[in-house]
């Protein structure tokens, strides 16, 4: 396999961000129109590609394979540099050398979703049957839609079974659709601050980010790109809010309190007098140079959908009925997004299944991203359910 | 007490062995190899550890967060949850045993946990403290004060242990609850089976705990 350590890192520019949506700066599937990727919408998609990334090595057995899924907002540059930001992979913390998923002894695969905007098929993808990009024309996505195009890309990378499929927030939500879609092909699923059902208030969070993008003048009904336009302002504000439900009211008071920026006293205007609105505005500024937003609209949609109960006769324990997968499942204290509630009920769903699980909560004020910062009790744990797995599947060190 | 007939001898345990506790060597003396075991109130998972490495399928539930997460990094598959609230989540039959090691006394509803150890179970492991050992009816009678031993140091005021009760407390719960008692063992303070031939009174008056196979009774019985 080849494995792509690093890519050059330019300098932010639009043009890069919608040259990656069709010519990514890593590994591409393409898939023809003699293999469609059936939608839950109904529409047959075709042709399509899924871009990836892979580290370390696919073992003799194929057997050492573990799939990251990504959140939202990520892509398949898990554990390299960013082609559009320049700066380190997204999960650096997590995977890599020596690190709990340990590219020495398993074969890494992290693809983008479908409808995203790093290479795999997307709303910023080039239509082949216009010439144009997709913008609103391209299909209504789900999260099983993303799982199956990547079980598409794996029949292609020759990899019948999971050793485990790993992700956090709509990766995790991913990783257990994987698990209940293809439950002989996932020996073990890792799913971190998630849920098997977005919540009405998260729903309500994501129709307030996709009304700020359309109410941007600059979005022209989803044709920006024939205007040459993009609508900052409007997916700005609908990044910033998103990213206050991923932290917490501890975690912004711990970091932010009421500080003032470069300031001692208030201007009396609407500048970015404390600390927090500044850094809000960065984040929200900051994301709109590497993310199409018509792909934001489509991504949070497919996370509104998603209720894997309702798709097994509103039963949750139905889902999994008789799996042999080996789950762990991880929440964090503070995570008002994804709280722990909704991972009790995943394991009692589990239990009712009589599955080998294991439920951590960790502690932490750091809200919902927790899972993407540093924190050696989740490593801790995350390493521990890989390592045990691997012991149960056969796998040695160095995934001989 | 008519159980004693139901009392069945129990292999000889090693009492040397290692590192192990010697109340988690005597359940795991009674556990069938190759079984589908849950752990309620699993601690540390050093029964867990101990089960798996005979083979045997382990699962826990756990009601403190650090015990989990330390249960968790050790590779066991152990979930937060309370036998008090919990156990109702899991379907019947669902193990070949339950275990409820030295939780019963801190549940809210023993008889409850107990009837749901059997309904996912086939069998049950209980252990507990006996608070009909002479040390607590020394300190109760002499001492005048809400008995304190090393294995059981809170204070009343701060302790988990809402339910004490004795071994003969026990047996007279499972006899009125229509539960079959297959084997019935009492540990000395330093956690050796006590003789076998004795008669309960002595059990009652000399086990530091009780450790109690447990199936379903027949029906009609």
């Amino acid at each position: 396999m080849v494995n792509v350590q690093s890519v050059p890192s330019p300098a932010i520019h639009a043009d890069e961000r919608s040259q990656e949506a069709d010519h990514p700066s890593s590994l591409v599937a393409l898939f023809g129109t003699d293999q469609p990727l059936s939608l839950d919408c109904g529409i047959d998609l075709a042709p399509f590609q899924i871009a990836y990334q892979t580290y370390g090595e696919l073992n003799a057995d194929r057997s050492n394979a573990i799939l990251v899924c990504h959140a939202l907002t990520g892509d398949q540059h898990v554990a390299n540099v960013h082609p559009v930001t320049g700066k380190p992979g997204w999960w650096e913390t997590m995977v890599g050398p020596g690190r709990p998923l340990d590219t020495e002894s398993y074969f890494i695969i992290c693809a983008n979703v479908i409808g995203g905007c790093m290479g795999s098929t997307g709303p910023a993808s080039t239509n082949p049957a216009t010439g144009k990009l997709w913008g609103l024309d391209f299909p209504i996505i789900t999260i099983p839609d993303m799982v199956r195009a990547q079980a598409m890309l794996l029949d292609r990378l020759g990899i019948e079974t999971l050793f485990c499929v790993v992700g956090g927030s709509m990766g995790g939500m991913q990783a257990l659709q994987w698990t209940a879609a293809f439950p002989k092909r996932v020996f073990s699923t890792l799913a971190i601050a998630c849920s098997t059902r977005h919540s009405a208030q998260n729903i309500a969070f994501h129709e307030l980010g996709r009304q700020a993008v359309m109410a941007d003048p600059d979005w022209h009904g989803g044709r920006y790109f024939e205007q040459g336009t993009h609508p900052h302002r409007g997916l700005g504000v609908a990044r910033m809010a998103a990213h206050i439900t991923y932290l917490s009211d501890a975690a912004l008071h711990r970091k932010f309190g009421r500080r003032m920026q470069d300031r001692d006293l208030p201007t009396f205007s609407f500048d970015a007098d404390f600390q927090v609105e500044s850094y809000l505005r960065y984040q929200g500024s900051s994301f709109v140079e590497r993310f199409d937003a018509n792909s934001y609209l489509y991504l949070t949609r497919a996370m509104d959908y998603f209720d894997i109960a309702a798709d097994h006769g509103g039963v949750l324990a139905q889902a999994f009925r008789g799996i042999q997968t080996r789950f762990c499942v991880v929440s964090f204290t503070s995570d008002w997004l994804f709280p722990t509630s909704e991972s009790r009920a995943l394991v009692h769903a589990l239990n009712a299944s009589s599955a080998r699980v294991s439920f951590a909560e960790i502690e932490t004020d750091r809200g919902h991203d927790a899972f993407l910062l540093d924190l050696p009790e989740f490593f801790d744990i995350s390493r521990a359910f890989l390592q045990s797995g691997a012991k149960a599947h056969g796998l040695s060190r160095n995934g001989s | 007490m008519t159980m004693q007939q139901q009392v069945l001898p129990l292999k000889v345990v090693q009492p040397d062995d290692g590192h192990y506790r010697g109340d988690h060597l005597l359940v795991a003396e009674m556990v069938e190899r190759g079984s589908k075991v849950l752990d309620v109130g699993c601690g540390d998972g050093d029964l867990l550890l101990l089960l798996e490495s005979r083979g045997i399928d382990g699962r826990g539930i756990e009601l403190s967060r650090e015990g989990v997460n330390r249960c968790v990094a050790k590779g066991l598959a152990v979930v937060q949850g309370d036998a008090d609230t919990d156990l109702v989540n899991y379907p019947d039959d669902a193990f070949d045993y339950v275990i409820l090691s030295q939780t019963l006394q801190a549940t809210r509803q023993p008889r409850v946990v107990l009837e749901n150890l059997l309904r996912i179970g086939r069998r049950a492991i209980v252990s507990f403290p006996n608070f009909g050992f002479w040390r607590m009816r020394l300190q109760l009678l002499v001492g005048g004060h809400m008995p304190r031993t090393e294995n059981l140091p809170a204070t009343w005021y701060d302790t988990p242990n809402i339910h004490f009760c004795t071994i003969k407390d026990f047996v007279q719960l499972c006899d009125e609850i229509n539960v079959k008692m297959e084997r019935a063992v009492a540990l000395d303070l330093y956690g050796r089976p006590l003789r076998l031939s004795a008669p309960w009174w002595f059990w009652n008056m000399f086990g530091e705990q009780g450790v109690f196979l447990l199936s379903r009774a027949e029906k009609g019985r």
